[in-house]
């Protein structure tokens, strides 16, 4: 499937090198919405020379609950993802969101925790999102994938993904080696979708303001697909655009680079005619 | 400090519905964003200078009673005087004081942030003593009673339309039929009238955007130089600052100088840069005859040695607002608040109480371009956050809200609590979802579901589907 780019030979080609072990974080929107998302990611990294494991004792990275300012449960669920996590060389979520609340909260939250803080660091400088984990790690320079029809297809930037851990074009990059893919930008890439965990259901009004700002512009570019890399976007995205009547076709960015379409799409038009 | 934001709710659905409000919104979105990138772009140091001037910001923070007291000591030397404000109420005094001695019956104003958080207009209007406000923004929206929406762009709530009608109904004296057509007109009728003002005013009081210790001179920079007008025509100058506002050396002072317009506007300078120092000497062409700071602390140094400190590096550049969705959405008035935006959402819970701001550091979707854009690198989300846990500690959060995080942690912390939970959870939203694999009502998501659908789950959880796949993998 993987066309192997110059460059990341010696990686994948260099039999006495063990491959490294990826403990690949779920996430619990992927879990319980989307698992095509998790087999997606287990499908790349495989292809990408890595060892997968999943371990079962992973929930959430808790984020909400240290969002909604309740820290000690956020401590708690911290500290379990970190043991649960720590035995593998890496740690790779198909999320931006998921990865930056690990690589750069939970150092934060067990700073003071003596026992803790090293073990949080740790497993942090060694999390990604998978996307950059393919390029950056991987060096991956490209995914050996062919699209039935020619598609032209955005990329939304979540905000955590983007800001947080610099993912930008990573995701682009990989998307530009799939055949009758044609990527084009929004004119607002960079803004917020208006999801925000739970902002959404909080200021619902406000979020719906954001979103349709958001589907206004998908929908000015006239693409076939839209992109992200966390599950909460796209939801929130493809259920605006639903609602709206559009058909752009929404799914996560990992579904596209493995080839793994089978699913229908998040929203959009293969779901419209089931 | 008034402070209304425990009517959030209701005031951004009032501005979410208002047509007009929400057009002339679309021009922060399109003016500031662009401009900020190009400015930016445009001074390959931005990111060095970005990290010298939060130094030089946390140094003074950590030695900021040296600095104050070496600020005070080179006034007096200048010829000034320093009054010390701890609140907003010992600086109303202070103020009205000062202009009552001077028999003051006009006071002209530049713009002031500060002033707006202390509530001076009307304090002194009380006491029988008119304010002009000289900055174009805030002569407007003092002509209609209302506050500033935006802390470098007053009037950025109102379109051209709206502004022409308050300067006819206004401005009576003038000839009907005069053209005020563009904002070139309007700005040209400000002047006008406001020329005449500023030799009315026996006392100019102005913000300062900067405090200089080693020479003991204050800042202002301004676009339309009516700051300079305001504080060398009256007799006496009375520039009120908060105590952050204090940098060490003019050497400082032109670093974050760099930051500021670039940030605010895009501009590589502001048009004016006016630092005074003392009142006017015996040679000086004009200058006003007595020079008065007024130093406010105002909760501030309470803020010192917390985990809430970093807020002080604010310049009050409004990039955060700038760029912030929610702001995009609801514009400044929504919030209640002296202050909008990202950085009134750490401030004014920090000014006021969480008690009192508790919707501001929430309504936000962390979406962190505020942190991003902020010339000072201030944490905001973390910030925010950290209001978010106070409020949490103080059991100050709705309850349903509480309770369904604490449910949603107990089950995170029990993987198989959870995952029981949660096949059943995508079983049953799966149905819901029925062919269409869409839920358009769901009644304890409605926040959600007003105004999208929700995709409906697959019918397993990946957990579950993964174990599948692995059992008959080994058979
Ligand atoms: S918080 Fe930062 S971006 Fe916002 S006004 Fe202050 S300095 Fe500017």
């Amino acid at each position: 499937m993987f066309r192997r780019l110059a460059g990341e030979e010696a990686i994948f080609q260099d039999s006495n090198s063990t491959p490294p072990t990826v403990g690949l974080f779920v996430t619990c929107l992927v879990d319980l919405f989307r698992p095509a998302v998790g087999f997606a990611s287990i499908k790349l990294l495989e292809e990408a020379g890595c060892q997968i494991e999943v371990p079962d004792t992973q929930t959430c990275c808790g984020q909400p609950a240290f969002n909604a300012g309740h820290r000690e449960e956020a401590v708690t669920i911290a500290r379990q993802v970190i043991a649960a996590f720590e035995p593998f060389d890496y740690v790779v979520a198909p999320s931006g969101s998921c990865a930056a609340t690990i690589r750069r909260h939970y150092p934060e939250l067990l700073a003071d925790d003596p026992k803790w803080s090293s073990r949080a660091e740790a497993v942090a400088s060694k999390t990604y999102e998978l996307t950059s984990f393919l390029t950056d790690v991987r060096s991956l320079a490209g995914v050996k994938v062919e699209l039935p029809e020619k598609t032209i297809a955005i990329y939304h930037d979540s905000c955590s993904g983007l800001r947080e851990l610099g993912v930008k074009t990573q995701p682009r990059s990989l998307l530009g080696t799939i055949e009758n893919l044609e990527l084009k930008e929004m004119e607002e890439p960079e803004v917020c979708c208006g999801f925000g965990g739970t902002f959404c259901t909080k200021y619902p009004a406000i979020s719906e303001v954001i979103v349709s700002a958001k589907t206004k512009d998908i929908d000015a570019t006239g693409a076939d697909l839209l992109l992200a890399g966390d599950m909460g976007c796209l939801m929130n995205m493809a259920g605006r655009l639903r609602r709206e009547g559009r058909r752009t076709e929404v799914r996560h960015v990992v579904e596209i680079l493995s080839g793994m379409t089978e699913a229908p799409p998040i929203a959009g038009r293969q779901e419209d005619q089931s | 400090m008034k402070v209304q934001s425990a009517d959030f709710i209701n005031r951004s659905a009032k501005a979410i519905g208002d047509e007009q409000l929400q057009r002339a919104l679309g021009n922060v979105r399109k003016g500031f964003i662009g401009k900020r990138a190009k400015a930016a772009a445009a001074l390959p140091e931005f990111e060095a200078i970005r990290d010298e001037a939060v130094g030089i910001k946390n140094h003074v923070l950590n030695h900021l009673d040296v600095y104050l007291e070496r600020f005070e000591a080179n006034v007096k030397a200048a010829g000034g005087h320093v009054h010390w404000a701890r609140d907003d109420a010992e600086a109303r005094a202070i103020i009205l004081e000062l202009c009552r001695k001077e028999n003051a019956r006009t006071v002209t104003k530049g713009k002031s942030m500060l002033t707006e958080e202390i509530e001076l207009n009307a304090h002194l209007e009380a006491h029988g003593i008119e304010t002009v406000e000289t900055d174009l923004g805030e002569y407007i929206i003092q002509l209609r009673g209302e506050s500033p929406s935006h802390i470098i762009a007053p009037a950025v709530h109102l379109n051209r339309d709206q502004v022409e009608a308050d300067f006819r109904r206004v401005h009576s004296h003038l000839a009907e039929e005069r053209a005020l057509e563009t904002p070139e007109s309007l700005l040209g009728e400000a002047r006008e009238v406001l020329r005449r003002r500023y030799f009315d005013a026996d006392v100019g009081i102005t913000g300062a955007n900067f405090l200089v210790a080693e020479t003991g001179s204050s800042v202002i920079v301004t676009n339309e130089g009516n700051g300079d007008l305001t504080q060398t025509l009256p007799r006496v100058h009375i520039a009120l600052a908060s105590i952050e506002k204090i940098v060490p050396t003019m050497e400082d002072l032109s670093t974050i100088l760099r930051l500021l317009a670039r940030s605010a506007t895009g501009q590589e300078m502001s048009v004016y840069t006016t630092i005074s120092t003392g009142p006017r000497r015996a040679d000086d062409q004009d200058g006003p005859e007595e020079y008065h700071i007024v130093l406010l602390d105002n909760g501030r140094s309470a803020l010192l040695g917390t985990e809430f400190q970093e807020v002080l590096r604010c310049i009050r550049c409004g990039a955060c607002m700038n760029h912030c969705p929610v702001f995009h959405a609801v514009g400044g008035h929504a919030y209640g608040a002296v202050y909008p935006g990202p950085i009134g959402a750490v401030i004014t819970p920090a000014l006021a109480g969480i008690e009192k701001a508790g919707h501001l550091p929430n309504a936000s979707t962390f979406c962190g371009r505020c942190e991003s854009v902020c010339p000072m690198r201030i944490p905001l989300p973390k910030l925010m956050r950290r209001w978010r846990d106070k409020e949490y500690e103080k059991g100050l959060q709705p309850a349903t809200m509480r309770r369904g995080i604490s449910l949603w942690a107990f089950a995170a912390q029990h993987p198989r609590v959870y995952r029981f939970g949660t096949k059943y959870a995508a079983a049953l939203l799966s149905r819901l979802g029925g062919a269409r694999r869409r839920i358009a009502r769901l009644p304890f998501a409605s926040g959600w579901t007003g105004a999208r659908d929700l995709p409906a789950p697959e019918g397993q959880t990946f957990m579950q589907a993964y174990a599948a796949a692995k059992k008959a993998d080994r058979s």
